[in-house]
């Protein structure tokens, strides 16, 4: 395939056949245009992320330390072909970022961004053969592709994580076991409970019981709206897994709403006692353990 | 592999080390019926906190091993149930139900003793009207 250059002259055919030395050979030839050109490319990048806004959570000196580690993390994995230490480098990152605030966007923004520069660059150098600019940007696009692919991936994983372990820090603060006197045990459960909430409470329950050494249990759904049969279900089994461990159980609080669903749903109540109110709970939990709860004077006479 | 029981006063303490296979579990069961007839024994304890897992086939010995302790004028308590066995075993409808448990070896004497002075209070004569 005869190619011309600018000024017209005919040039001798180009091989058509790329090997994988020659793909090894321009991303050499690449890399090395990038490391000579390191701090220009790096500046201009930093511009370009102030010009289009991004990380504005973060001062232009924390900018700048950043891109600098990132391009230089981004030119080792165009030269070495691989990619663990950049996806350590990510997740790295991104958990410094994150609580700071950066989006997801931004990051892709500029990691996109530092794509266009060294694009570019490419393109200025080369723009005299443009055959060769084509095989560069061959060898090039893949690598680019891959790297831009990486950073983003590796935030969100990172974001999904930190989003994991506080909605697990969440459910653990909404649902406290609490000792009020040795060998009992209060729950109260306060809002909506989903079959993930419920695993969680009856797992949180039994390993309470088992440290305490419980042997009464008061779990109050005084604040949970509405139940249904799943969950329902998930309280009578919290209610046998306790007994397995040698512990009693005392729902209280039922609404009449609930109390009808339970006996609709024909839920098997036998083994669920349950009492009106938490105090009611409390005072039969005590009754059930042999204390007996008397004013002072009762207890130390007068006189 | 065979269960160590132990004998203690009147009760009769079978602690299980290790994984069973099915018949260790059978086995089990014809030693203790055979020791709580032998030594009549007034109560049998149970204790699996060794074990992490528990089948449909363990679960229904220990049943067995109760109603059959029963009949021989025995009470059984199950010990030890770990909190991961209790959550697995309830999710897979496998019930205990009708049998003691109790949380360790401290407890599940407390409860045997307990237990058998309420059966005492029954057998004082003239007391029948009160049960």
């Amino acid at each position: 395939m005869a190619t011309r250059t600018k000024d017209g002259q005919p040039q001798p055919p180009v091989p058509p056949s790329h090997s994988a030395e020659s793909t090894a050979g321009l991303l050499r030839e690449l890399v090395a245009h990038l490391r000579q050109n390191r701090t220009q490319l790096r500046e201009e990048w930093a511009r370009r992320i102030t010009r289009a806004e991004l990380l504005t959570a973060m001062t232009e000196a924390e900018i700048f330390a950043e891109a600098t580690s990132v391009y230089d993390n981004y030119v080792e994995a165009l030269e070495t072909g691989t990619f663990e230490a950049l996806q350590a480098y990510a997740r790295n990152l991104s958990e410094r970022i994150i609580p700071r605030g950066v989006e997801t966007h931004e990051v892709v923004g500029i990691v996109l961004l530092l794509r266009d520069v060294l694009a570019r660059s490419l393109f200025a150098k080369y723009h005299e053969d443009f055959d060769k600019l084509v095989r560069i940007l061959d060898a090039y696009e893949p690598a680019a592709n891959r790297i831009a692919n990486t950073v983003a991936v590796g935030f969100v994983q990172e974001r999904e994580r930190i989003i994991r372990q506080q909605q697990e820090a969440i459910r653990e603060l909404s649902t406290p076991v609490l000792q009020v006197r040795e060998r009992l045990l209060i729950l109260p459960i306060i809002g909506v409970i989903d079959p993930q909430r419920a695993r969680q409470l009856t797992e949180q329950l039994l390993r309470a019981i088992r440290t305490n050494r419980a042997k009464v249990v008061v779990i109050d759904i005084t604040g949970v709206a509405a139940m249904d049969s799943n969950v329902a279900n998930n309280l009578v089994q919290t209610v046998e897994a306790s007994r397995l461990l040698g512990a009693t159980v005392i729902v209280t609080g039922l609404s009449p709403e609930i109390a009808q669903t339970l006996v609709t749903i024909g839920v098997d109540l036998s083994e669920m006692a349950t009492v009106g109110d938490l105090q009611g709970g409390i005072e039969e939990a005590e009754r059930l353990l042999g204390y007996k709860v008397l004013p002072l004077e009762e207890v130390i006479p007068k006189g | 592999m065979e269960v160590p029981i132990l004998k203690q006063g009147h009760y009769l303490i079978a602690s299980i080390q290790s994984a069973l296979t099915d018949a260790d579990l059978s086995q089990l069961r014809e030693a203790l019926i055979e020791r709580v007839g032998r030594f009549r024994s007034r109560g049998v304890i149970v204790d699996v906190t060794a074990l992490d897992v528990m089948d449909s086939f363990a679960v229904r010995t220990l049943r067995d091993i109760a109603h059959m302790a029963r009949l021989r004028g025995s009470e059984t308590v199950i010990v030890g149930i770990q909190p991961e066995v209790a959550f697995a075993m309830v999710q897979l409808g496998l019930t205990l139900k009708g049998v003691a448990t109790a949380l360790d070896l401290e407890e599940g004497l407390a409860f045997l003793d307990q237990h058998a002075a309420r059966v005492d209070d029954k057998r004082v004569p003239g007391r029948l009207g009160r049960g």
